[in-house]
């Protein structure tokens, strides 16, 4: 200490901290700029994980989340033990593994028609079509989807009973729900999807394409040996990030076409949080659950990331 | 070329396009059919097509006071909406994406982790009830006006901006903002568009927020509204009697549907034209 003020050094040779603060001091316009958006993550980000330890307590509104009593880990107790756990979990993992299983396949096969297709123009207008959905709102394909499957005058119904079927009530019938929900996600995401398998397309080299025409490569063959292989790290990608994301079954999606007859197989954790926290005033217990979904996501996505440095060379983060 | 490759090269031709084809009319097929049961007067049946035309059902919604208000609730919270969200995305991500700015990295990584961990709906809730924004529109317009994935995309764009430019202008005395306003904002018009319109599209489709924080039926936005026509859940608020109505009940709920659509579908040519693979792919890396 006495070192420092006895040699007060001349401007150009400042200690480290002189330094640090001359820097800082410097940048005060952007740190200025920095103060609303970080004020923002503070209050609507960082204040919830401070909350998040109503999870530990028995929150009371009047006490507040401070002073509200301590219970320990009662809450998840109680979820793990209880008989909606493992219909809530199921119901979850089943549609989101459904919706990458069978939705992904339809993403590259559009990518690769595309791609691929000698009519250009009818290639640029499917591709703008299909994802037009993308940017409906769930309400509106929940409107969309009653014109298609409204028992009395659901186009496909009228298909099924022209068919000489019965009507099928898909929105409230068990059996039919899940379908409809991974279905209309197909209808919904597909061409979205396909947008980044297509720009892994565009961007393989034209040589190699033209290298296998000379060798005598058929379509198939090309697709088979070049393309496929030149969208592989992507399609890792996509679905390594979606694994991240396995305990997102789509909330706003099944919130707006679920009803009571179908909770068996649609309730999922995010609406099944939704229901017990704002609901049924349960705050401790749905935060429990929320914070049970936001660490096994968090858990997730970081393996992923690994796992994605190792095979396709790029982490997601 | 053989004539068999040939040959084998245009059946797969008419394959993909016939499969592109079939996509399209997949895609199509469900929206047609909406427009047409909108367009299908009073006691006729639906059909893919329409066999007589009446817009009955549009002029008996739009005569509804309460939909015209949930409209303009719509068009006020995503303009408000994208105001907000773009000014606080854009005064973040450019400090952010300054090379020489200390604390960058340890900041962005705050950021970030909010990214990859939420703790879900109810401690969020929590936060806009204490701070008294219930019922109020400032809780639709703050409780997500930062996307972490635009806001990495937006500091990705400016990173790969010349560095020179704005050299140039700090040795001309410039300030920070004074940089950000006429020399890195003019460049990034592609960005800002595509990432306001991202912003526009979440607000215009929110329906779930509204119902979580509002209380006020008179303040729900279209999404809300359409939704309870849809279940026929407080039609009764949004449509007179039936004993009045000269369109089908089918009719009004899917004109309902096109009618909140439209807007969408004006905006999505500019989607469309900025829109490109690049701006947005490879967005979270960096």
């Amino acid at each position: 200490m006495t070192n420092v003020i006895r040699s007060a050094p001349p401007a150009a040779r400042r200690s480290p901290r002189q330094r640090l603060l001359a820097r800082l001091w410097r940048h005060r316009g952007l740190y200025l700029m920095l103060l609303p958006g970080l004020l923002w993550f503070a209050l609507f980000r960082y204040w919830p994980l401070w909350n998040a330890q109503i999870a530990f307590k028995d929150f009371q509104p009047v006490q507040g989340v401070l002073h509200s009593p301590w219970v320990g880990l009662e809450h998840f107790q109680a979820f793990f033990s209880s008989f909606y756990f493992s219909q809530l979990m199921t119901n979850t993992l089943v549609i989101s593994f459904a919706k990458l299983l069978i939705g992904l396949p339809p993403a590259i096969i559009l990518a690769l028609a595309i791609h691929e297709s000698s009519r250009r123009g009818l290639a640029r207008v499917t591709q703008t079509v299909t994802y037009l959905p993308h940017f409906l709102s769930w309400v509106i394909v929940f409107g969309i989807l009653l014109a298609m499957l409204s028992p009395g005058s659901g186009l496909l119904n009228k298909g099924l009973v022209a068919a000489g079927g019965d009507p099928v009530s898909f929105l409230t019938d068990p059996g039919a729900f899940r379908a409809v929900v991974i279905f209309s996600d197909i209808w919904k995401e597909t061409g979205w999807s396909a947008i980044l398998f297509l720009a892994a397309l565009i961007g393989i080299s034209p040589s190699l394409y033209e290298a296998a025409e000379v060798d005598g490569a058929t379509r198939w063959q090309r697709i088979r040996h070049i393309s496929l292989p030149g969208m592989l790290d992507v399609i890792v990608l996509v679905t390594l990030l979606r694994l991240g994301h396995i305990l997102d079954a789509g909330f706003y999606q099944i919130y707006v076409l679920y009803s009571l007859p179908v909770y068996s197989v649609a309730d999922v954790i995010d609406t099944w949080v939704y229901r017990q926290g704002i609901q049924n005033f349960q705050f401790s217990l749905a935060t429990a659950v929320g914070l049970f979904k936001g660490l096994i996501g968090l858990l997730m996505i970081v393996i992923a990331n690994r796992v994605a440095r190792r095979f396709a060379g790029q982490g997601l983060y | 070329m053989t004539r068999v490759r040939r040959q084998n090269d245009r059946a797969f031709d008419r394959t993909v396009n016939a499969f592109l084809i079939a996509v399209l009319l997949a895609t199509l097929t469900p929206l047609v059919y909406v427009v047409s049961v909108s367009l299908t007067p009073l006691g006729q049946t639906t059909s893919l097509l329409p066999r007589a035309v009446s817009f009955n059902a549009y002029e008996e919604l739009l005569r509804q006071p309460a939909l015209i208000r949930a409209l303009g609730n719509s068009v006020f919270l995503t303009l408000s909406g994208v105001l907000i969200s773009m000014i606080l995305t854009v005064c973040t991500a450019y400090p952010l994406s300054r090379p020489d700015l200390p604390g960058r990295k340890f900041l962005t990584g705050v950021i970030l982790f909010t990214f990859l961990f939420s703790a879900g709906l109810i401690p969020l809730y929590l936060v806009i009830r204490d701070l008294h924004l219930l019922n109020t529109y400032w809780a639709l317009l703050l409780h997500g006006a930062v996307s972490v994935y635009n806001l990495l995309v937006m500091k990705n764009f400016f990173q790969n901006l010349p560095e020179s430019l704005e050299e140039a202008a700090k040795i001309d005395g410039a300030s920070d903002l004074q940089v950000l306003w006429h020399i890195v904002l003019p460049l990034s018009k592609p960005i800002l568009l595509t990432i306001g319109l991202f912003y526009a599209v979440t607000q215009w489709n929110s329906f779930f927020e509204p119902v979580l924080y509002l209380s006020d039926a008179r303040m729900m936005p279209l999404p809300v509204v359409l939704r309870d026509i849809l279940t026929g859940l407080n039609s009764a608020e949004y449509i007179e009697s039936a004993a009045t109505t000269t369109a089908p009940p089918d009719g009004l709920k899917m004109a309902a549907v096109v009618l909140t659509t439209i807007p969408m579908l004006l905006v999505y040519p500019w989607i469309q034209r900025y829109f490109t693979s690049g701006t947005l792919s490879g967005g979270v890396k960096g």
